[in-house]
């Protein structure tokens, strides 16, 4: 039974930017600071969580009536875990380059809060195509936090996009060093609490106007 | 009348009210008060008459740095002209030096300057007086090669990450000067250490700070220290190669003395930083082990050596991030001695500790405030 476009704009909305894991949700953090020294890493560490994300929130969805609440955390633990190593064994099959790069962290999505929180705050009480979408949009929400962060700490930090160096020569003659703290974890920090501190104030100036 | 102050007065509708410039009201009201006291009066008890604000209290702080700045420009202009091999007299060192350090500071103060008001005219609070001395702080901890973007770049940020996130002047749990260097630091380590310290226009004549020697063959670090020019005498004085406040001893001393004489700084973080330091330097000292390096170089080179005392002079007393209690502050004084030595000593990663301890113990300043205040308490007689 599908329901009107706007029930899924708005579970979508929700997700990517109203209540987006990482600048509203606070969570997730973790592999925010780790995975987001390069474009790369960071794209495919999004990619994997959307996936893990929607197909976990969709399989708890569908038990959620058979589930009993007292050992709950075990069955859904249970479910991300299997498809947290499908996940990593698809990633070593085929970009093995970069399942190196992330190493531990792709397995860590198992204890990445939002896949936990999206379960247990979504899933438990949706059904399951709402909570696929809702697994998707929060899934998106944090891959475009974890995209821009790590574009403006690889560009600043190594003067790279994609791997590839794009500060022209002539700036470095003249002067422009790279921002060494955007290389280290205390990078990924500042930008995600300024991104948080923008995201608050344009709500704000929006809340106002209404 | 006053001429000056009828212009303020004639002016001021225009900033309050309805005014027409009523969005720059921040920046009338602080022009105003640069020049006179403030008209605003306490209309509730309790009434503490003093002459005594924050602009003056600043004000304070700004002469008490005259000695190290002026000190300052004239070293950077000396050492310059030794690396060029030549001896510059007085006046030529202070407008070699002068070329160097003035626009350091002009692009320190413009662009925090300009962070002030814009928070000032959004945030609708007053343009507070303490960038005045954070605008001031921030360019004597550099090097006078330091590139002036990065100047502009860390200002930025010690302004707005040091003090506007957390609400402004008052608020701030770190030092905004010392945040702003920090950043600096971690961002472009190659403009903030190796040999950069002497401004010259020559390339490859540049020397290293005294924190960076180390003894070889086997001769003790205070030989070591003074075959490459770094003499007790001369650390105490300051005709040594470093950022450009830091190098005189004796400087930052009549600062620290005019401080604690008009009671801006507090003494006991002052005393309390130079007792934890003599103990940790002897202790390191009477340790077997570290032969040449700082380990050895004994108290008196760890005080006059580096920018222990003016960190510890200016920065660790700023009454904001330091903490309110006697006690705490004693407390406070030691431990930002000893991290200073233990950083110098036992880590390789770090030349110098003075700013990183200085940092640790802001952040841990409610701690101890709130300990000391528990251990208070524990101490009455309790329900009497």
């Amino acid at each position: 039974m599908l329901k009107n476009k706007t029930h899924y704009k708005e579970i979508l909305a929700k997700g990517i930017w109203k209540e987006n894991p990482v600048a509203y949700q606070v969570l997730g953090i973790c592999s925010a600071l780790a995975v987001t020294v390069k474009m790369s890493t960071a794209i495919v560490m999004a990619v994997a969580l959307t996936a893990v994300t929607a197909f976990s929130s969709m399989i708890i969805s569908s038990l959620r009536k058979k589930i009993p609440s007292n050992i709950r955390i075990i069955v859904e633990l249970a479910v991300i875990a299997s498809l947290v190593i499908v996940t990593d064994e698809i990633l070593k099959a085929f970009f093995y380059d970069i399942s190196k790069q992330l190493s531990i962290f792709v397995g860590l999505i198992i204890t990445n809060c939002i896949v936990l929180g999206r379960a247990e705050a979504f899933a438990l009480a949706n059904d399951p195509i709402d909570s696929f979408v809702d697994g998707i949009a929060n899934g998106i929400g944090y891959g475009l936090i974890l995209v821009f962060v790590a574009f403006l700490r690889e560009l600043l930090g190594t003067g790279k996009f994609f791997g590839l160096p794009v500060i022209p020569q002539v700036l470095f003659d003249a002067g422009y060093q790279n921002m060494g703290l955007m290389v280290l974890a205390p990078g990924a920090f500042f930008i995600i609490g300024l991104i948080i501190w923008l995201k608050n104030s344009l709500a704000g100036i929006s809340h106002e106007k209404k | 009348m006053n001429p000056l102050k009828k212009l303020f007065d004639q002016n001021e509708p225009r900033f309050t009210g309805t005014g027409k410039y009523k969005k720059f009201a921040p920046l009338f009201e602080a022009t105003k008060t640069f020049f006179f006291f403030p008209s605003p009066k306490t209309l509730v008890m309790p009434f503490i008459r003093d002459h005594l604000d924050l602009k003056r209290y600043m004000s304070f702080v700004l002469i008490a740095l005259l000695p190290v700045l002026i000190f300052g420009i004239y070293n950077t202009g000396f050492q310059s002209g030794l690396a060029l091999g030549k001896e510059f007299g007085l006046v030529k060192s202070f407008l070699t030096g002068l070329s160097y350090v003035l626009p350091i500071i002009i692009v320190s103060y413009g662009v925090g300057f300009f962070w002030e008001i814009l928070f000032a005219v959004i945030r609708k609070h007053k343009i507070s007086e303490g960038f005045l001395v954070t605008g001031i702080l921030f360019p004597l901890t550099l090097p006078a090669t330091i590139p002036l973007w990065q100047v502009a770049l860390g200002i930025s940020f010690g302004v707005i990450i040091g003090k506007e996130v957390f609400g402004g002047t008052g608020r701030n749990i770190l030092n905004p000067a010392l945040t702003a260097r920090a950043f600096i630091f971690f961002s472009y380590p190659i403009s903030m250490s190796g040999n950069i310290w002497v401004a010259n226009t020559v390339d490859g004549l540049s020397s290293a700070t005294a924190l960076a020697v180390t003894a070889i063959n086997g001769e003790s670090i205070s030989h070591a220290l003074s075959t490459a020019g770094f003499s007790l005498s001369n650390l105490f004085l300051g005709f040594v190669p470093g950022s450009i406040g830091e190098t005189s001893a004796l400087a930052c001393l009549l600062g620290a003395f005019f401080l604690i004489l008009t009671r801006i700084a507090n003494f006991r973080i002052i005393l309390g930083g130079i007792t934890g330091l003599i103990i940790t330097a002897i202790l390191f000292y009477i340790i077997p082990e570290g032969q040449g390096t700082w380990a050895k170089a004994g108290p008196l080179y760890h005080l006059f050596a580096g920018g222990f005392l003016f960190g510890i002079c200016f920065m660790a007393t700023d009454p904001v991030s330091a903490p309110g209690t006697n006690a705490g502050r004693w407390t406070f004084g030691i431990l930002i001695g000893f991290l200073t030595v233990t950083i110098r000593v036992v880590n390789p990663a770090f030349v110098e500790g003075t700013m990183l301890a200085i940092l640790f113990m802001n952040v841990f300043a409610p701690l101890v405030d709130h300990l000391v205040i528990k251990y208070k308490n524990s101490k009455r007689i309790p329900n009497v």
